[in-house]
């Protein structure tokens, strides 16, 4: 008999991608699926897309979804969860969308200790408008809006979310992974499930953060992409778990009345 | 007079080029001129298009939605949009990847192959001023001296190969194409 | 000077650079993204010139704000999505008199809508925007020419009545190239004693927009209500074309007023005699010019790419002397001259 190793996800419409070729997106938005499925959450799950190039993700998740202005997505899911504690929410961001323009929302909602889980697509770049300098952009990476590459006394430094974020109280489970090679891949999909287990748990905000392709706007084919977040991104973003108090948050709920 | 061309094809054909290539020449040629690009997720999955209007008035819409001229560089943009093109237009075809032709009698269909004669030029680079050449030939909406010469202030202080070969590609194109 | 080809949005970004803009900050949002990346490119070359991509809209227009207090000239630009969140700032920017160019290269709405050209932030631009009891200058070109003109007379216009004003165009007119001459600038008349710059032995200033007794507030507002009374009077600009002999107008803006000068030719081949009535500045409303129209002229047709906003504007302008009618295309669609022409045809035909 042949056993079935590799299907269509069910929590993933059969619709194509309009993600360029290599896109980490798609990679993402089926590993996603992939976990609801495997989880049989499919029906409980509600999930906020951002306004970035994952801004068409209801065409492929197959669950409830609901659209939030530019960065303000955690703002959105926390109330969802507030209103709806017995459904698995997640806000789905990029690097523009959570770091610069949604860090407010994005910050205090993990302050808060929003019972949420955020996908974080870090790709060093705005894909959606187009390549220009994100928060997460490196120091000297040309972009459309740093010509003359990032200088840190003009724009900054790269902002790390993860490191950030693991030194607020609210927070529960942060880790950082890669899509850039098959065993980045698995591991993506082992936190993405621990992220919805420790939200499921009830136990607090949880977030993986993904180092992400971009080809169209690296100007690099998706090989070179890849061999770019291995030998240059992920030295700056180093993937890691960065907080994990699931053991202990659940101490501390067992020991609640 | 008002002269509308669809110019269309994958990126990196060089066809935005193609087309700011022919709205300079019309402005240097003191016509009016409107150059429209097809912008932001359109361009999503590798697909470029620009629309170029040329005129002796002024221009009311630099849409065309019935383009005297269509050029296209791929397939794709074929069947995207030979049914625009007014009754009594032109398409111009890239014969060298395109097998397929417009299923109109109402057009003039003008196969060029221009990526096998780029080749032939030693650059493959310059399919898109080949492909020019013939639509000037036909269209004569400017001289192919004044085109020239606006391509050469657009590529700027580039190489004087460049200009040369871009000539060679022109004249390629421009012969090819019997009255 | 040269004619050059260059779009709508390097247009703005380079007269406002002639123009002595030396300071711009803002957010990347399609389809004014090349606005943005022209002054990222070319603000650093110009002298004391800052470009800040700053983290959200929100902070750009409050840059501007704190540069506009020391004495610069500033700009920021987005589009539809952006300026909404611009507003609060815009509101505080009127209420501090402070000088400064706010570009909306209008796309499809409400919400995140889309990235077409759209004309649906009409009112938003023209009501104030924000809160409170204040008016921002809204110039609305339709040609790249009149963005390189207007929006170098738009840096004047800010100084001269220490007003933020807005360059209110769409996603046609900023993605679009049409050959454009740059004009000579003025020069910048803007008194010291605005600026922000430390007091040195002198009095130390300050600039506020809380007013607290509420007598002080109302004084304030009125004194900016005297203001844009001033501006209302004297800085009203409108285009008529063919509207001597016209039995029908169109009043149409921006990309809608160009859509509707090629129907208007397709109309008069056909022996319809009708005109296009094109407000420039929308706010202030050309609305003694439109009235005056109708002394012999009855019969409108607004024509906008929105469901009808300046529509209200017409009416309030025409007071019921004239019959109105209207046609709209709503959230990113671009009509035809000849989809215009059509509507406008079956109107004509029915008009007395
Ligand atoms: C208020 C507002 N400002 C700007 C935009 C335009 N915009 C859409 S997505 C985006 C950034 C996308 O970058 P990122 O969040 O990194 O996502 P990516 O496309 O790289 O996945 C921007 C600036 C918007 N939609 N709304
Ligand atoms: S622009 Fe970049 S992030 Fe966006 S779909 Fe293309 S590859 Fe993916
Ligand atoms: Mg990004």
């Amino acid at each position: 008999m042949a056993k079935i190793v590799f299907k269509h996800p069910q929590s993933l419409k059969e619709n194509i991608y309009h993600y360029c070729p290599g896109c980490g997106h798609s990679i993402v938005h089926r590993l996603v699926a992939e976990v609801i499925d495997e989880m049989g959450i499919r029906g409980i799950t509600i999930g906020v897309p951002p306004a970035g190039c994952a801004v068409l993700a209801y065409n492929y998740f197959d669950v409830d979804m609901i659209e939030a202005p530019h960065g303000r997505g955690p703002a959105m899911a926390s109330a969802i969860k507030r209103c709806l504690p017995d459904r698995v929410v997640f806000s789905y961001q990029g690097d523009g969308d959570l770091a610069a323009i949604g860090i407010a929302e994005s910050l205090h909602a993990a302050n808060r200790g929003e019972n949420i889980t955020v996908i974080f697509i870090n790709n060093a770049v705005y894909g959606m408008t187009g390549g220009q300098m994100a928060p997460t952009t490196l120091l000297s990476q040309r972009t459309t809006t740093s010509p003359a590459g990032r200088k840190k006394e003009l724009d900054g430094h790269p902002v790390k979310v993860s490191e950030i974020f693991s030194q607020l109280g609210g927070t529960t489970y942060i880790e950082r992974c890669s899509v850039s090679s098959p065993a980045g891949v698995n591991k993506t999909k082992k936190a993405i499930r621990k992220a919805f287990q420790c939200q499921i748990d009830g136990l607090g905000f949880s977030m993986v953060e993904i180092l992400s392709l971009c080809p169209t706007n690296w100007k690099m084919s998706s090989i070179d992409s890849c061999k770019w977040i291995d030998d240059v991104l992920s030295k700056e973003y180093p993937p890691g778990i960065y907080k994990d108090n699931i053991a202990e948050a659940k101490k501390t709920a067992e020991a609640a009345p | 007079m008002i002269v509308k061309t669809i110019f269309s094809g994958f990126g990196g054909q060089g066809v935005l080029m193609m087309g700011i290539s022919l709205a300079n020449s019309a402005m240097n040629k003191g016509y009016h001129v409107t150059y429209l690009p097809a912008y932001g997720a359109e361009m999503r999955g590798g697909t470029a298009n620009c629309t170029v209007a040329v005129g002796d008035e002024e221009i009311a819409s630099p849409v065309a939605s019935e383009p005297d001229y269509l050029i296209v560089m791929n397939l794709p943009s074929l069947f995207t949009f030979q049914n625009k093109v007014s009754a009594g237009g032109s398409i111009f075809i890239n014969s060298s990847i395109i097998d397929a032709r417009p299923n109109r009698q109402d057009v003039k269909t003008f196969c060029v192959p221009c990526a096998d004669m780029a080749q032939e030029l030693g650059n493959n680079r310059v399919a898109n001023v080949i492909m020019m050449g013939a639509f000037i030939k036909k269209s004569n909406v400017v001289s192919p001296d004044i085109y020239l010469k606006s391509l050469e202030i657009i590529m700027g202080s580039r190489k004087k190969t460049l200009a040369e070969i871009n000539r060679k590609a022109f004249a390629a194109g421009f012969d090819y194409i019997k009255d | 000077m040269n004619k050059v080809l260059m779009s709508g949005n390097n247009v703005i970004a380079e007269a406002g650079i002639r123009a002595g803009c030396r300071f711009y900050a803002g957010y990347p949002i399609t389809p004014q993204n090349e606005l943005t990346e022209y002054m990222a490119e070319h603000m650093r070359n110009a002298e004391g010139g800052v470009f800040i991509q700053s983290e959200s809209e929100v902070a750009a227009i409050n840059m501007i704000a704190g540069s506009s207090a020391t004495g610069v000239r500033v700009m920021t630009s987005s589009s539809s999505p952006g300026i909404s969140l611009k507003q609060e700032g815009i509101s505080s920017m009127a209420a501090c008199e402070l000088p400064g160019i706010i570009v909306n290269i209008m796309r499809g709405g409400p919400g995140l809508g889309n990235i077409r050209p759209a004309q649906g932030d009409y009112f938003q631009a023209t009501r104030g925007g924000g809160h409170g009891d204040y008016r921002t200058i809204v110039i609305a070109p339709a040609t790249c020419q009149e963005l390189a003109d207007l929006t170098m007379d738009a840096f004047d216009l800010a100084d001269k009545y220490r007003t933020p004003v807005m360059i209110l165009a769409d996603g046609m007119m900023g993605q679009m190239m049409e050959p454009v001459i740059f004009k000579k600038p003025k020069p910048r008349q803007y008194p010291e004693k605005f600026m922000l710059r430390g007091a040195g032995t002198g009095k130390s200033k300050f600039i506020r927009g809380l007013l607290l007794d509420p007598i002080d507030s109302e004084e304030h507002n009125w004194k900016l209500a005297r203001k844009y009374e001033v501006i209302t009077k004297n800085e009203i600009l409108h285009e008529e074309h063919r509207v001597d002999d016209a039995d029908l107008v169109i009043v149409a803006y921006g990309t809608a007023a160009r859509i509707a000068k090629g129907a208007i030719k397709r109309l008069r081949d056909h022996g319809m005699k009708v005109g296009l009535f094109r407000p420039i500045t929308l706010w202030p409303f050309p609305e003694l010019k439109l009235r005056a129209l109708s002394a012999k002229i009855k019969n409108y047709l607004v024509f906008e790419m929105s469901t009808g906003q300046m529509l209200e504007d017409v009416r309030l302008a025409l007071q019921g002397y004239a019959n109105i009618e209207f046609h709209g295309r709503p959230g990113g669609a671009v009509p035809t001259p000849a989809e215009l022409a059509n509507v406008v045809a079956k109107i004509y035909d029915k008009k007395d």
